[in-house]
């Protein structure tokens, strides 16, 4: 596609950056005087402001004219052979989007025997080699540990990966569904359906699941109507639903916390948490899947060694 | 009646609140570099987080400390090279309170998180058309007090300060036109790749006019003054002049490489850049000449040394900036912490401690005094701000150049060798000394605050400098 929207332009262009350049170096030309002779001394200007501000007048110094001209000759050679004029391609034909493309292919085309042999296998084999384990931590550092850690153990509303508490399961290929697609972990907000005192009720009800500490009349209460708004997901027994996403609320993991005040929070407001799809971060190199599953492989792995 | 003094009055206000602005500033820089440290400085309170505290910072020392610093001396220096009193006084009052209320808005607004988020111009619709107002009252005051000139001949400062009142206010105008949506929300009229390139126009100009131009014009006042000595060469001011103007235009580009914008404009951008090498020497070089047979007043002369170091590190960030602008070059540094310390180099190094030199040249005049109520303060700021700008830009040139090569660093098997969390820690001895040197900087200016109300405490108000009858050919 052309960068321009008429003919017009590129002429524009070209013809004032041209008389531009030779412009500059015609006014150069035009304002060098004569060096100064060994011992002669410069003309004293004749006006004079603010009682003594004066000028001499020197000549241009010599080696700055030089250093002038010199970032002219710059100026047009590059011009000639890279493109700046316009629609002029230059001499060298070079391109970003070109100079792009090739990159990407002569690192494909180094890459792709480092990666073949992994593919051939499975994620459980690829987890075990610790050469390939080497590549998938430096994957998981670049794209992941923004947001999980560069322990994955997590941050709050961010999974731990390494404890075996899974959100969606852990099995090689619903991590590889995971990574692929992304999740969006959605709760919603429950505080107008509740009411205040509701929420609370339910919080209390939450809290008795994992054996905290609760009121056991708040609980009591919150029973019924966690059955009647929550259980769809998270079910009856609050063991929640790999399929949806839907923590177990029964264990001592919490994802965003497991106060009162902050599960009261939770139902109030709702959640809302994003794991971006992996398939948009990792480029468009033919390297992409094999990535993935070398990632794949890695956040397997890291809850397989306890 | 004609006027048989000067209008001291409007370059004192400014005078005094470029000391002001200077101070508050370098503290919110101070504060930045610490909070790049210890991120929880302060309790997450979103007024005072970074995204917030920095726009303010870059608009207090450029348009606060630089802008009133260039508002007093070209009101003082138009006058005295042109031997007449200010022209229109009621529209240079205007200019100072319109000025003022122009920063405080922006102090406000800024916390506050309203901003139009373009770089240096961050400010909404209604406080830009504030600064049009401003600007076109400078714009009269400043020409028709040309106009009404004594002198035969203009003085070189006011070339230097006339273009950059022009070019200001068409760079303010064409990058701020925007849809207001509401008071304090706006959209650009550009869009894509468009907005940004009438943005980096805007910003490199911004760096061109204001911090370069205007202080050019500044230097040709004050180093021949306190160095008693002619300039150098007119010719060379006039050859300077006229390339620096026309060739900064072009340069706006080079913050816009290996992006969007087309390949073409990206080559414009670098090789004029370039070109702008000798044209921004032209002026050091004719700065610094200016004191042979008067080089021995360096070693006394504290203010002189303002000058001359203030044009060392000019002269420094003019080379570096057209090697940054260079492709190869800029595929390494742009993004870095190297950019920070090169804007610093002109920021401290030069728009600073040039600014600073004058203020200690001019503020005694404005109180009726010989000179500075301590020279031995002077000379301590001098040591102060210069050992504090070499530690801010040595640190940022190594924390830049490694971040830039952790970075681009890749394995064997393709993978990047250093997590962005890696390349974080290795910049904290950087940061670290990075703040001393902002430290040491903003304790120089808390020393000029003393020194400075010490002067004026012990001067009295001068309103009345005559205006020599006499007028030189």
């Amino acid at each position: 596609m052309s960068d321009f929207t008429h003919g017009f332009w590129p002429i524009y262009i070209s013809v004032i950056t041209v008389a531009s350049i030779v412009g500059t170096w015609a006014f150069l030309r035009s304002q060098t005087t004569r060096k100064l002779a060994p011992g002669e001394k410069p003309e004293l200007m004749e006006h004079t402001w603010d009682g003594d501000l004066q000028d001499l007048n020197n000549p241009l110094p010599r080696w700055w004219l030089g250093l002038f001209y010199g970032t002219l000759v710059f100026a047009a050679a590059y011009l000639l052979l890279w493109p700046g004029l316009g629609n002029f391609a230059g001499v060298l034909g070079w391109t970003s989007s070109g100079a792009y493309e090739a990159e990407v292919k002569a690192a494909e085309a180094k890459f792709q025997p480092v990666y073949a042999r992994f593919m051939k296998q499975d994620i459980a084999s690829v987890a075990a080699d610790p050469e390939a384990r080497a590549i998938g931590r430096n994957l998981f550092l670049t794209y992941c540990s923004q947001c999980h850690g560069s322990d994955a153990t997590g941050a709050r509303g961010f999974p731990n990966l390494t404890d075996h508490d899974w959100l969606y399961g852990g099995d090689p290929d619903t991590i590889v569904a995971t990574l692929t697609g992304g999740r969006n972990g959605i709760m919603p907000a429950l505080g107008e359906v509740l009411g205040p005192q509701g929420t609370k009720e339910v919080a209390n009800h939450v809290l008795s699941l994992s054996g905290r500490k609760h009121d056991a009349a708040l609980a009591a209460a919150g029973k019924v109507k966690f059955a009647e708004n929550c259980a769809a997901c998270h079910m009856p027994d609050g063991t929640g639903m790999q399929a949806l996403g839907a923590p177990n609320l029964t264990d001592k993991v919490w994802l965003y916390g497991g106060s009162e005040a902050t599960i009261i929070e939770t139902i109030t407001k709702g959640r809302n948490g994003v794991m971006p799809a992996m398939t948009q971060t990792l480029g468009t190199t033919s390297n992409k899947e094999a990535k993935l599953h070398l990632l794949a492989a890695y956040v397997y792995g890291l809850s397989q060694k306890q | 009646m004609e006027a048989t003094t000067y209008n001291y009055k409007v370059v004192r206000q400014f005078a005094i609140m470029t000391v002001v602005w200077g101070i508050v500033g370098m503290l919110v820089g101070v504060t930045l570099a610490t909070q790049l440290i210890w991120p929880e400085l302060t309790y997450g309170i979103e007024w005072l987080s970074y995204g917030r505290l920095r726009p303010l910072h870059t608009n207090a020392v450029i348009f606060a400390f630089g802008g009133s610093g260039l508002f007093a001396v070209s009101y003082y220096i138009v006058q005295r090279t042109c031997q007449v009193r200010l022209w229109a006084e009621k529209l240079a009052a205007f200019t100072f309170w319109g000025w003022m209320a122009v920063i405080v808005l922006a102090a406000v607004t800024l916390p506050l998180g309203y901003t139009s988020t373009k770089e240096y111009a961050e400010l909404e619709w209604p406080i830009d058309i504030l600064i049009t107002l401003v600007w076109v009252a400078y714009a009269l005051v400043f020409f028709g007090t040309i106009a009404k000139r004594k002198t035969k001949h203009i003085y070189v400062s006011n070339w230097f300060f006339g273009a950059y009142i022009l070019t200001i206010a068409i760079l303010h105008i064409v990058n701020n036109l925007e849809l207001p949506v509401t008071l304090t929300k706006s959209y650009s009229l550009y869009a894509g790749v468009q907005d940004a390139m009438v943005q980096w126009w805007y910003g490199h100009n911004a760096v061109g006019f204001f911090l370069t131009t205007a202080f050019l014009g500044m230097m040709y006042y004050f180093i021949p003054k306190q160095a008693g000595r002619p300039i150098y060469s007119y010719r060379l001011s006039v050859v300077h002049f006229w390339s620096l103007n026309f060739i900064y235009m072009w340069a706006g580009p080079h913050h816009l490489q290996y992006t969007a914008l087309p390949d073409w404009a990206q080559s414009l951008g670098m090789v004029f850049s370039l070109m702008l090498l000798a044209p921004s020497w032209g002026g050091m070089m004719n700065g610094i000449m200016t004191l042979s047979g008067a080089w021995h007043k360096l070693r006394t002369d504290p203010i002189l040394k303002f000058l001359v170091t203030a044009l060392s590190f000019y002269g420094m960030s003019t080379f570096e900036g057209p090697m940054m602008a260079i492709k190869t070059v800029n595929a390494l540094s742009h993004y870095t912490e190297w950019t920070v310390g090169h804007v610093h180099s002109g920021a401290l190094g030069w728009v600073a401690m040039i600014t600073i030199g004058s203020m200690y040249y001019l503020i005694p005049r404005l109180y009726g005094r010989e000179s500075m109520y301590s020279t031995k303060m002077i000379e301590w700021h001098f040591w102060l701000s210069t050992i504090g700008v070499v530690l801010y830009i040595a640190s940022m040139w190594i924390a830049g150049v490694a971040q830039g090569l952790m970075w681009r660093a890749a394995n064997a098997d393709g993978t990047l060798t250093y997590s962005f969390a890696q390349v974080l820690n290795t910049m904290y001895p950087f940061y670290g000394i990075r703040l001393l040197g902002g430290v040491l900087f903003f304790s120089g200016m808390l020393m000029m605050a003393w020194n400075v109300w010490k002067t004026v405490r012990i001067g009295r108000v001068v309103n009345d400098a005559a205006i020599p009858q006499a007028v030189h050919a």
